[in-house]
Parts: structure tokens; sequence; C-alpha cells
């Protein structure tokens, strides 16, 4: 193996026309803890994607860990031997798998045995903390547990390079110092592992010993970290990267001076006396008081959901208090209270504007929502873009933006209307530090100058360090609140940072309690996969028994799943039929003679025609059949009797109602053949001389097969279950793949080693059961409740509903690759889906009568086939043997929507 | 109150401004309403229409040679003479709906009097198709034998003549009735998709829980969401009616455009007011799409522009009839086609007008419960 780990040359990467990374080159040695630092923006993220194997190399040429990233080859091998953990809390965890759940899918994606599985589950709990907890879901951890949990997922394989992308960005002290413990003891462990960190917190970057700084794409310094702090000759690496930056970049160069807060005594701005929220039995919020004065800048500080953003969303009438009261300028807190929402602004700790506008829309939407006038907004919001130095970016797209600059847009967001208070929810997570600075300088003037109060949460202690006052929150109790100095002093402690770990240290139990020294990890050897289809096997299982846990606790999914189509198909089967009855019908008899009542009375006594009472003009007939109040109108002429014996041929008129073809058709054939038959009848009357029971030469009188009695039922219920099996398990699959990429947990198919097709047919398998469960339901609805007997071979049936099954759940796997967004999947899967099965296959309108295109996409749809099978089955008394072609096309349908599913899905992020 | 509507104005511009910049939704809206339609309206055939005959023929007379030759678009596909044996196996596969046979020596026995008997075997699982077009074949068959009969002086003319009309669409044409049907399930499906997913993916996104801190209130967001995609489906229906199928399919609209698009626009109420009281029930875009299937098809099946309304038997006539997507049909058909004026729909207005106050009061009531949980 070569003394490197990372090797880059010539490294260049774009997102359309802008540069993320400019000729990046650099050697990075093995077994070595680097980390990453930078601004926001600068290239950091897209460079440890590119080495991780997750972002497709562009130009230059990358080896890492003796693997050529250029090539295609070997690249399972590779991606077996790294772990890479995106940016975000618990970006790449599933919310509603169990911690242990979590740590074993990615063992089984790195094809570790059961019994290896076990064992590390173990160790890594052990060593994290994580153990009292195993079976808490991910989505109910804290922020910090998440982290953990997320970077024992990521060592469960024991990589030979371990990739973190800001893994404390958003993490309480506490947790980021037991985190970094963890990271080290990893290492201590497994010497031969290199580690590659990015982060945002200088003094975290002081803990490794080689040091990479980058800068608008390039880097700006490589070196071991004592070497570049002592050629920017400066003590603390936050003040050595302000002084490698170029100088149009640099803060201003004086430190921030802050005045000291001076109580004007007039009314507190914020007041919160014996504050309590409860979610269910839990207490997020316990007894929380303080008083913050008008200008005061106020810190919050606490570990993850110690109950600060509870407080927050109370202040801000976001969420209802459940004892004590909140004051805001000593009026009690109302939901619905426009008046003081006008004077709040408010960040929340996610990103929460509109990522489908613009920056500048962002801010002008904003601008009008707070009643500033239409002619003052713009002027406003360009005087904003240049005081958050967002005017290069005005018109880029928020998801566009690495994550300090939406920050920076939130921040502005929230300042624009001038509020009188600001709420600001962690609102220098992620961000850099020349950012930061940046901020503070803001936060500073509007509070001493314009008397701005500021209620902000940190992280950060030098942020916190700046406060007027500060609390300390835990749990949903404060457990300490006064000048920052003055806590430190109470607490004899160093630092800020130590005053907090000491309090919350004090408090705590075993939830955040240091781990015990971690369990020996035998340092094993690359581990070489097994390799084959074995292995394919084995993630296509991972991912099934994944996506079955998930869909397992969605019960309401489930339930709409199991519950829709019973209702669909009982509803429908009842409902639709084609037997023409209660035409609406109006008689014009001019006559008035026997001969006439005679002919009306040909129309009575069926169910076909509902005789209404007669007309006395034309005209109300014509307006009957306008307003829709008849629909065939029997016109028969003044002197029909007489006409009629005198041999003169009368004519009686019809007249039929034909906004819609079917009725109109079915009511012109019947009246013209009782009328035909009336005619015969009086010709023979007249022949004879008596009344003829028949008068028709000849007998033509139909035998309807496969559904002797004709009724509707027979015929509808195959096609509804024709369309139920299209349209519920193409919409069940269709968000599958799209809602991953949407949340980021697509990653870690990327960063795997499994297959594509693996990870396509894992995520089909559990809807092609759920599906299948459900035509069972149907046909026992169809069989027992509505009578609908299966005439012919049940297994046929089966064979069909499987193999089409297969076909829909693959149409939605394409449909989910092919698209972007949810919203656009399930639209596209409602028309895809919905258009061909209605209209052009055999449903309600047979395929033998199609001709043309739509006959070509009839032939070219799953739902024709499966028709065909479920109508020959249900009705027509047909076996498994008069089915081989439906049977051939429709696995060939699967098949095929599968295959371009697995190539329209990339196996990299470009 | 003025504030209010600037509010609800200010949102409906950016729920426009994000539409517009879905790309794939905007060409999915486009296609739904113009290809789409003019496909389905072209390809199905809501009566009888090219179905398929097959003949068989034991008799080989002029007159059977006349009934086969009777049997003529665009009714019924040319027949095809099959063999005996192969009458199970083909209508099995469903090839043929309708299969003739005529007897031997049929002409002679008719001339005798003996009342010969036409075989007519029909697949009942065709329900567009076989009970009515079995009875055009019998009339058929009736015409040709009366004609046969008279031309040989065995049989006078019959003592009256039938003379049916169809009105407001004299050939009972499928692409008529069809365009129209198909722009209003469009209609139906988008409302509810579109405003569905879009309450979804802002809860999804945390966008909603941000206007909520802004002097903006639930209703507001609630009503701009309703009008803003209520606009585009509007705009694009109204547009498809005119230009796809007026102008280009050339199907004639014998009503007012004007009443019709109030009646539109009060209906795009209801049904949008109808997806997101659907979005509040759910938590995840998921589980609004399993929600949303069985909703949408069962109204349409139930619109009676699939099936005729008069056809539903007991109970399920007048539960249908109550729903705003029949009621909208229904209206369609009456002012588009019969040219229908106001007072003549009046009951339809109403009906979908209460809807839409009922779907739109269970919207905003369980928005503002939805938003309260949040958290």
């Amino acid at each position: 193996m070569p003394d490197f780990a990372v090797r880059l040359a010539g490294i260049s990467h774009h997102y359309g026309a802008v540069a993320a990374l400019r000729d990046v080159s650099l050697t990075l040695p093995a077994g070595g803890a680097v980390a990453l630092v930078g601004p926001d923006g600068v290239g950091k993220s897209s460079l440890l994607g590119l080495i991780s194997g997750v972002k497709k190399l562009q130009t230059g040429q990358l080896q890492v860990l003796g693997h050529d990233l250029a090539g295609k080859q070997g690249r399972n091998e590779f991606l077996a031997r790294v772990a890479y953990m995106p940016q975000g809390l618990g970006r790449n965890l599933y919310p509603t798998l169990s911690v242990t759940e979590n740590i074993d899918f990615f063992g089984r994606l790195f094809g570790l045995s059961a019994a290896e599985r076990a064992a590390r589950i173990h160790r890594l709990l052990e060593a994290t903390g994580l153990a009292p907890f195993p079976d808490r879901p991910a989505g109910k951890l804290s922020g910090g547990m998440k982290q953990k949990l997320s970077l024992c997922c990521s060592l469960v394989h024991e990589p030979d390079l371990l990739i973190l992308d800001e893994p404390t960005t958003g993490v309480d002290p506490l947790s980021r110092r037991q985190f970094w413990d963890l990271v080290d003891s990893m290492r201590a462990e497994r010497p031969s592992m290199t580690v590659l960190v990015s982060t945002a917190y200088m003094e975290e970057a002081e803990r490794f010993e080689h040091l990479v700084a980058m800068d608008d794409g390039r880097i700006i310094a490589d070196g071991t970290t004592a070497d570049i702090l002592a050629s920017a000759g400066a003590d603390t690496l936050e003040d050595a990267y302000i002084r490698l930056l170029p100088p149009e970049r640099r803060p201003p160069p004086e430190r921030l001076k802050i005045a000291p807060w001076v109580d004007d005594g007039g009314e507190p701005a914020m007041e919160a006396h014996d504050l309590v929220r409860r979610f269910g039995e839990f207490v997020a919020v316990d007894h929380v008081s303080f008083r913050i004065g008008r200008g005061e800048i106020f810190g919050f500080l606490g570990s993850n959901g110690c109950g600060k953003t509870t407080t927050m969303k109370m202040l801000t009438g976001l969420l209802d208090i459940s004892s004590g009261t909140a004051l805001l300028f000593g009026k009690q807190v109302t939901p619905g209270d426009m008046k003081t929402r006008m004077r709040v602004g408010y960040m929340s700790q996610a990103f929460s504007l509109y990522s489908e506008l613009s920056v500048r829309d962002n801010l002008m939407l904003h601008a009008r929502l707070y009643r500033v006038p239409a002619r003052d907004a713009p002027a406003l919001v360009e005087q904003a873009l240049t005081e958050f130095s967002l005017t290069p970016q005005a018109d880029s797209m928020p998801d566009d933006l690495p994550l300090g600059i939406r920050q920076r847009l939130q921040l502005a967001a929230a300042c624009l209307h001038k509020p009188e208070i600001l709420i600001l929810d962690e609102p220098t997570s992620g961000v850099d530090p020349a950012a930061r600075d940046m901020f503070w300088r803001h936060l500073v003037r509007l509070s001493r100058e314009e008397k701005v109060t500021i209620f902000v949460s940190t992280h950060f202690m030098n942020e916190a360090e700046r406060c007027d006052r500060i609390s300390l929150m835990h749990r949903g109790r404060v457990l300490a609140m006064d000048a920052p100095a003055a806590i430190v002093k109470a607490q004899g402690a160093a630092s800020l940072e130590d005053a907090f770990i000491k309090v919350l240290e004090a408090e705590t139990d075993s939830d955040t309690a240091p781990p015990a020294a971690a369990p020996a990890m035998a340092d094993s050897a690359a581990r070489p996969l097994s390799g084959g289809i074995g292995n394919w096997l084995g993630h296509t299982w991972a991912f099934a028994r994944r996506e079955a846990t998930e869909l397992m606790r969605d019960r309401t999914r489930i339930a709409f799943a199991l519950l829709g189509p019973v209702l669909l198909l009982s509803v429908c089967a009842l409902a639709i039929s084609f037997d023409v009855q209660h035409l609406r019908t109006g008689i014009l008899d001019h006559d008035g003679t026997a001969a006439s009542r005679d002919l009306v009375r040909a129309f009575e006594g069926t169910a076909t025609f509902d005789i209404r009472p007669p007309l006395d003009t034309a005209d109300a007939g014509f307006e009957g059949l306008r307003d829709g109040s008849l629909q065939l109108l029997i016109d028969i002429p003044p002197g029909f009797g007489r006409d009629l014996s005198a041999g003169r041929h009368p004519e009686v008129g019809l007249f039929i109602d034909g906004s819609s073809p079917f009725p109109a058709s079915s009511a012109r054939a019947y009246a013209q053949g009782i009328l035909q038959a009336h005619a015969l009848a009086i010709a023979a009357n007249a022949n004879t001389g008596a009344g003829a029971a028949t008068a028709m030469p000849v007998n033509a009188d139909p035998r309807f097969i496969y559904n002797q009695e004709f009724r509707s039922i027979y015929a509808i219920v195959p096609g509804l279950l024709m369309l139920i099996l299209i349209l519920i398990p193409s919409m069940l699959t269709a968000l599958g793949i799209v809602r991953e990429k949407e949340i980021g947990s697509i990653t870690n198919l990327y960063a795997s080693p499994a297959a594509v097709g693996a990870f396509l047919l894992g995520k089909q398998a559990p809807y092609v059961a759920v599906a299948m469960l459900s035509f069972l339901i149907l046909l026992l609805l169809t069989t027992l409740v509505l009578g609908v007997p299966i005439t012919g071979s049940p297994l046929a049936l089966l064979l069909g509903g499987l193999l089409f099954v297969l076909a829909s759940t693959g149409l939605g796997l394409l449909i989910s690759t092919a698209v972007n967004s949810q919203v656009a999947a399930i639209f596209a899967t409602a028309l895809i889906s919905l258009i061909p099965s209605i209209n052009f296959s055999g449903f309600l309108y047979p395929v033998s009568t199609l001709e043309g295109p739509s006959h070509l996409i009839g032939l070219g749809f799953p739902s024709s086939w499966f028709q065909i099978i479920s109508l020959g089955t249900i009705t027509k008394g047909l076996g498994v043997e008069s089915f081989l072609k439906p049977y051939l096309v429709l696995a060939g349908f699967g098949f095929g929507y599968f295959m371009v599913a697995r190539l329209l899905l990339r196996k990299q992020e470009t | 109150m003025r504030r209010w509507w600037l509010n609800v104005w200010l949102l409906v511009v950016k729920e426009l401004h994000s539409l517009r910049r879905d790309k794939v939704m905007m060409f999915l809206i486009i296609f739904a309403f113009s290809a789409a339609i003019v496909v389905v309206a072209h390809g199905v055939k809501a009566e009888v229409s090219n179905a398929s005959v097959a003949f068989i023929d034991h008799d080989r007379s002029e007159l059977s040679r006349a009934l086969r030759q009777a049997i003529r678009r665009p009714y019924f596909q040319p027949p095809v003479d099959i063999a005996p044996g192969e009458v199970a196996p083909r209508m099995d596969s469903g090839h043929f709906i309708f299969v003739i046979e005529i007897p031997p020596r049929f002409q002679s026995d008719l001339l005798a009097g003996r009342q010969p008997t036409v075989q007519l075997l029909v697949d009942a699982t065709a329900m567009t198709q076989a009970g009515l077009g079995a009875s055009y074949l019998q009339q058929i068959f009736t015409d040709e034998i009366l004609g046969f009969l008279h031309m040989r002086g065995l049989m006078a003319e019959l003592p009256y003549r039938i003379s049916p009309r169809i009105l407001y669409n004299p050939n009972a044409l499928s692409p008529w009735y069809m365009s129209v049907m198909q722009n209003v399930m469009n209609v139906t499906v988008l409302s509810i998709v579109l405003v569905g997913a879009a309450v979804i993916r802002e809860r999804e996104h945390g966008t909603i829980e941000h206007l909520l801190v802004m002097p903006v209130r639930a209703s507001q967001i609630a009503f701009a969401k309703i009008l803003a995609n209520g606009f585009v489906i509007l705009v694009a229906a109204m547009l498809s009616l005119i230009v796809v199928v007026h102008l280009l399919m050339g199907v004639p609209l014998a009503g007012s455009l004007l009443l019709f698009g109030f009646a539109l626009f009060l209906y795009l109420f209801s049904a949008t007011s109808l997806g997101m009281w659907m979005a509040t029930m759910t938590s995840s875009m998921p589980q609004f799409g399993m929600f949303a299937v069985p909703v949408y098809v069962t109204l349409y099946m139930l619109s009676g522009a699939a099936t005729p309304l008069e056809s539903m038997p007991g109970l399920m006539q007048p539960i249908a009839t109550t729903l705003p997507s029949t009621q909208f049909v229904i209206l369609a058909k009456a002012v588009l086609y019969r040219d229908a004026n106001l007072r003549m729909v009046l009951p339809q207005l109403a009906i979908i007008a209460v809807w839409g106050a009922i779907f739109m009061a269970l919207a905003i009531g369980r928005f503002r419960q939805m938003l309260a949980k949040q958290g």
C-alpha cells in the first residue's frame, strides 16, 4: 500500500457554470488525522464528496487508498473500505428505525455476518454511550446523539478511511467533546485508519495534526497544524485562518467591542414566568422564568434537545403554552396577534425559507408580508442584500447555496422589517468564523444602537461570551442564569466552556455519561468481499428489510394502502352499470286517438323508459330536453290515427338528448326496436285480423355468454381489480426513491458497495408483498361479499396478479428515478397510470374496438394484458394455459421498467 | 380587510412563482390538458363503435350475403369469416365481441314462413358494446329482411315511419363527449393532487411554520393556495377547452363559456378545498399519495362521465348524484352541449357551492389544528 491515503492532482469541479474546485492538488498521509477548514461555499463538501467516491470525478486525477477513482473497476472494493458521513444532523439515518436497526442496516450493506454485526453493534453502543437506548427511533434522538449514531453507522464496517463532513455542526459543547473523544479512541484502536474531517470550529481543528485550509475552490494552506500557526504568526487557528485569507475577504481587523448594556429601567421586552410545555408525558420545558430588558442580548445555551427551541417557539406563539405565562412588551403572548408579530423577528434552526424562490424574491416576500409598502420594498431588500453580503447570490436559488450563506439569508430575512425583538434559534450553526463575526457585529449594532432585544441560542462559547447575560438549560430546566463572566467565576472554571460542561456534568446521569473505556476493537485486516451473487442478494435483503421496517412503522400509510382499495372496489362495483334504465321520456301526443295511445302503451311497463306526464306543447318538450329533465321525446303527429288507417304512412319522431352518446344511442336503438315491433304488430293485425303474438319473420335473440344475466358487476369487477393493482402499487413505489433524494439518505447508496439493482429490488420487494396482500383481500371481498365468483383458475389469476404487480411497482420505481420532486412523482404517476388504464385497457371500452394510436398505447401498457387475465379467470372460466402470452408480456414489462430505472439511477452524484 | 386580501395576493404570487419554476409540473399540466385529451377523445368509443364481429355462414344464400354486407362501419368492423371450431377460443381471448351464425337453408326457411333463427352470440363482458350492439344487429337484420320480403312483394311497408334524431351531437360522436369529460377528470385529479401536495411540501420543508411567525393568518395561507392552484387549473382547463377541444378538434361548444367558466371556478373551489382537507389529514407525501388515489378514482367513476348516472342501481344513484364531481359533469353537459342557461343549472351551482363551503370550512379548520400541532 502506498504511504499516502489520498492524492489529488489537478482536480476541478463545476456545477453548471459555477466552479466549486479549481485545479486542486493535494497529498494526505495514510493513518493521519486531517482537518479541512475554510469558509462556507469554498468547496470543502465537494472535495470530501469526490474523495469518498460519492461524487463523480469531472477533471483531474484522484487516487484514494491506492485506488484510481477515474475508473469504474474495483469501485465496490474501494467503497467497502471508506466511510462517509454527510453534512447535516443525522442526515444519513432513517428516523423511524431504532438505534440498533440503523447500525444493523449499515452492517448488512457492507456485507457483515450476523455475528460480526451483533458484536460490533454492542461494542459501538458501549463506546458511544448509546447502549441504554438501543430501541429508540433515530428521529427521537437529540442532535448530539444522532451524530454519535451516525458515527457508529460509519464505523461499523471498520473502514480504512473515515470522512466526516462538519460532524459537530449544531451539536452542543459537551456532546462535541464526547464526539471527538470517541473519534480519538477509535483512532487509537485502529492506527491505520485515516480520518479526514471538515469543520467550522477552529478550536476543534486544533486537535488534528494535519491541516488543510481552503478558500474559493483552492487550497491556501496545507501542512502540520503547528507549522501553519507558526507561519501565520497567530495564537489561535481562528486568527491564523483569517490572516491566510486574501485581504478583501478578511473581516475588519479590530476586535469586536461591545459597549456594556445599560438597563434603562423601562418595561422588560420579554418575560417568562414558570413557563411549562408538555408533549404527552414528556416535559420539554419545566418552569422556566426569565426577564429580558430592552436592548439586551440574552444567550440561551444548553445541550441538544434541552428545550431551547420549544421555549422560543412558545415565545413566538407557534406553540401553545401548557402552563405559566410569557409576555412580550408586557403583553401576554397570544397566537394570532398580528401587532406583536410585526415587532418580532424569528429565525428557525432549520432552513425554512422557500427553496423555489430566489434569494431576492424571498426577501421581497418577507418585506411585503411585513407590510413594507410596494415602493419602499426594493430599496430595503437591496440594502439588506448589501448589509449581509448577499448581493452576489441575489438571484441564486437557496438550494444551490452553502449552508452558511443560507443562514445569512435567514438572518437577513428576520431583520428585514426592523423588529424590536429578534428570536434567533442557533443562527450561526454551520456558519464560518468570518461570517459569524459579521453576524455579531450586526447584532451588537442592532442591540446597542437601535435597542433591539436579542434572544439567541448558540453552541459557540465565544458567541456566548458576547452576550450580556446567558442562561444554561438542561432537560427543560434553567440551571444557571447570569453574565458569562459571573458564571465562569461561580463555577470556578477556567473558561465558559469548562463552566458549561461542569454545570451539565453535575446534572447528568447515564444519558450523556462519558463512555467507559472503549472495549478494544480488533484491528482486522481489510475484509475480502465474498463477492458475486451472494453479496448482491445480501444487499437486496438489507434494503428490503429496511424498507419493510419503515413501511410497517407507518401504520397510516398501510391502512390507506389496504383500506382505500376495499372502499374503491365496493363502491364502484355496486355503482357502475351500463344497463340503460329509466330514460326520462316525454310524450308529445298531437293526435290523442286510440291509435296514438296504443303506441304510447308500447313503451310502458319496461324499466328502460320512464314515461313523464304528457306535454302540451312542442316548446315544453324541447325545453325539457335542453334543461335535462327529458332525455327522449316521442313526437306523434296530428292525424296519426287517421293517416295510419288510411295507409298514408305517418311519421313518428324521436328526439334524443345527445349530450352523452351512450345513453343517447341506447335510447334510439331501444325506442326504434319497440316502435318497429309495434308497427309490425299493426301490420300483422291488419293482415290476419287477429292479434299476432309475434310478427318477426326471423328470430335473432342474442345469447349473452360469460355473463348470462348480463349483470354489469361481473364485467366491472375484473376491470376494477386491474385498475386498483396498477394505481396503488405504482403510487406506493413512486415516492420511494425521489423521497430519499429529497431527504438525502440516497447518499448511503452512493457511499456503499451495494449495486443499484440491489437497491431497487430491495425497495420494490416490500411493496410487492403489500400489493399482493391487498389483492388477496380484494379477491375475498369479490367472492364473499360482492358475490362475484371466480369461474376459472384462481391460481392463474394470482400468478397474473403477481406479474402485474411486479410491473406496476416497477413503473412506480421508474417514475421515481426519473423525476426530482415528490409532487411531480405523485402527479406523473397519477396521469401515467390512470389514463391508459381507464381508457385503453379494455376496462370500459373493449380493446378490440380500439384503433391506431390508442390501440398501441393499450398494448404498450401492462394494464390491458392483466385485464385479459382478470376477465378471463373471473368471468370467462379460463385457466393458466390460456394466458401464456399475457404472462410473458407482463413479465417483460416488469423486467423492462426495472432495467430502465436501473439505467436512470446513477450510482454517484454529479 | 384590505390587508387580508393583500397578504393573500402576495402569497398567491409566491405560489405561482414556485409552480412556474417546477418545469416537470408545468410539462405534466400542459400534457394533461392537450395531448392526453386528444388521444383519449379520439381513442375511446363511448358507444358502439368499431365492434368486432365474426360470421359463420352455413347458408351462403343471397340473403345471408346481404346480411353480412349490411354489418358496416362505423358501428361494426367488417365481419370476419371463421370456422365453428374457432368460436370459443377467439371469444375467450376477446378477439370478437359478436359471433353471428346463419343456419343452413336460412333463406328458403324464411320464404316458406318457417321463422328461422339467426344465432347471435355476444360477449357480455364488453359492457359498452354488448347490449346496444346486439340490438343494433337485430335492427339491421330486421331492416334487411323486411326489405328483402318487400322487394318480393311478400310484405307491405310498415304502417308508419320512424324518424329518430339525436340532438346536440347528431352522429353521437365520442370525441365530442370524451374530450370534455377528460378535461373534467383532469380538473378533478389535478385540484386534489396539486393543492394537497403543495400543503405537504410546505410542511415537510418547514416553510409554513415560518409564515406563521410573520403577520400572516392560517386562513390567508390556505386561501392563497386554493386561489393560486385553482387559478392555474382554471386557465389550463379553459384554454384547453377553447384551443384544443373547440379549435383543434372541432367540437362545437353550444353554450356560454362564461357560464361554464364561472361554474368551473366554483367547482375548483370545492375540489381544491377537498385536496387541502385531505392533505391536513396525512403527515407525509407517501401517505397523501395513498389517500388521493382511491378518492379521485371513486369521484371519477361515480361522476357519470364514464358510465351513465341513470344506470346506477338503488341507493348508489342518489349518493353519487350528491357529489360535487357528479354535479359538475351534469352541468358541463348541460351548458356546453345543450346551451343550458343560468336558471337551468342553478341547482348544480348551488350544490357545488355548498360542497365548496363545507370542504373549505373543514380544510381551514383542520389546517389551523395541523399548524397548532406542528411544534
